[in-house]
């Protein structure tokens, strides 16, 4: 579960996110969606505190990660995230990559995390390239092991920051595919993306901001349907 | 021309032998500078003001003044502000090493920068510490970049340790001046010894590609 309160972030003088308040429940996959500039990769980003926020509280799960107390760096092991450009480590192979963090900061056998590395390659669908360097793979293709290195972790959480954005049109789909039998496990998603018909068809709620607001909450069908506000019926208009 | 090498053939082992010499100060300036290199890099991109300060002092320093000049003080300075005897060779490899570490931590600086910040967030986001995720993701990013730059330090640093000469360590190039001297002839021992850090350099040079290629493997 992840809870957000009064969230505000600033770079500057720039005021980016402005009071959010929402929570995502265990399970539930939640869209992002907003135009450009909007606000959403950095509401995002200040989940794993990779951004700090400037004032309010975001809670995972119990712990409040907001807190000074807290531990980061042992949150972020439970909160997986996946780049709209993969940053998948260009010295390792894709089952190194998958592996290394779960041995070298999860203190997991090389046994152990490369028996799990090949099962989540399995389910990605990229177990014969477990040996290849990511500079051998096609866009799709590094973005399904950026997303089983971050599973590989056992997160709690998935964090997707406009995952196919970056892809050839033709890639965007096995991405998608991949992560919506992730959303039939009862991951807890939150994903920033700019595909409508996958947040209409996979996500259980839409978190539409604008200008740093979170303007509409809603279930897709809703949203989509009849949005309330006229800054996102005029933002559907534009997409759809 | 009148180039007579044959008075010089006799002593042509003795001259080689100082290869040893001048391989012994480069092989431990290269490594002193290489590691001190990197903790100054890191001092300098850590965020730690004092650190940063201190690095770039360091840095200023020993890039503004001449080898030759912190070599004579280090060899000749040392015994006289401390009392203990220091031989030439120590003195020779601390000169270098402090030296080449300045420019070494400009180059590695680079390089780290240079790293797409994406590969630092990715390693954050794992939950991966600061000091694995430079060991083991960022600084071999950053030394694949910066492989060429490093050798061309290498080299000078094998070049360059001909000025040990003026505290009278046996390299290469005092073997040539004290053969010349025995011969009143000069030209043709500082050919020779010409010829001796020519074939060094060369062979860095394969040794560096070798160590490239060997780090392209991932591209």
């Amino acid at each position: 579960m992840i809870k957000v309160e009064d969230l505000h972030k600033s770079f500057g003088k720039l005021e980016v996110l402005k009071g959010i308040t929402t929570t995502i429940k265990q399970g539930e996959v939640v869209a992002v969606i907003g135009p450009s500039g909007s606000g959403k990769s950095t509401f995002l980003r200040c989940l794993n505190l990779l951004e700090e926020p400037t004032r309010g509280r975001i809670w995972i799960g119990d712990q409040e990660i907001t807190d000074k107390k807290t531990n980061i760096m042992k949150v972020r092991q439970h909160v997986g995230m996946v780049f709209q450009h993969f940053h998948l480590f260009p010295h390792m192979t894709v089952l190194e990559n998958v592996t290394y963090a779960p041995i070298k900061v999860k203190g997991m056998t090389k046994a152990e995390a490369e028996a799990k590395g090949i099962e989540l390659l399995k389910k990605v669908g990229l177990e014969q390239k477990a040996n290849e360097y990511p500079s051998r793979l096609s866009g799709g293709q590094k973005q399904r092991v950026a997303i089983a290195r971050a599973l590989a972790m056992s997160p709690d959480v998935m964090l997707f920051d406009e995952p196919t954005s970056a892809l050839d049109p033709e890639m965007v789909k096995e991405v998608l595919e991949v992560m919506k039998s992730l959303a039939h496990t009862g991951m807890t998603m939150a994903i920033v993306t700019h595909e409508m018909g996958f947040a209409r068809e996979v996500a259980d709620r839409v978190l539409f901001l604008d200008g740093g607001q979170l303007v509409e909450d809603a279930p897709p069908h809703e949203f989509f349907a009849s949005p309330k506000s006229k800054r996102a019926q005029e933002f559907l208009e534009k997409m759809l | 021309m009148n180039l007579d090498f044959s008075q010089i053939v006799p002593s042509i082992p003795y001259i080689l032998q100082g290869i040893a010499v001048t391989l012994k100060i480069v092989v431990f300036a290269a490594l002193l500078g290489f590691v001190f290199g990197v903790i100054l890099a890191l001092m300098k991109i850590g965020g730690m003001k004092v650190l940063t300060w201190f690095a770039d002092a360091y840095t200023s320093v020993f890039r503004g003044t001449p080898l030759v000049l912190q070599l004579v003080l280090i060899y000749f300075g040392i015994p006289q502000l401390t009392g203990f005897e220091i031989d030439a060779f120590p003195a020779a490899v601390i000169a270098f090493g402090l030296n080449s570490a300045a420019y070494v931590s400009e180059i590695i600086r680079a390089g780290i920068l240079a790293v797409d910040k994406g590969q630092r967030e990715a390693a954050l986001a794992l939950g991966v510490p600061y000091k694995l995720m430079m060991r083991d993701i960022i600084l071999p990013q950053a030394l694949k970049n910066i492989l060429p730059a490093l050798m061309n330090e290498l080299i000078t640093l094998t070049k360059e340790s001909a000025v040990v000469t003026v505290i009278g360590a046996m390299d290469v190039m005092r073997r040539a001046y004290i053969v010349g001297g025995q011969v009143y002839r000069y030209i043709e021992p500082l050919l020779i010894a010409g010829c001796i850090y020519y074939v060094l350099v060369m062979l860095l040079t394969l040794l560096g590609k070798a160590l490239e290629g060997r780090l392209r493997k991932s591209d």
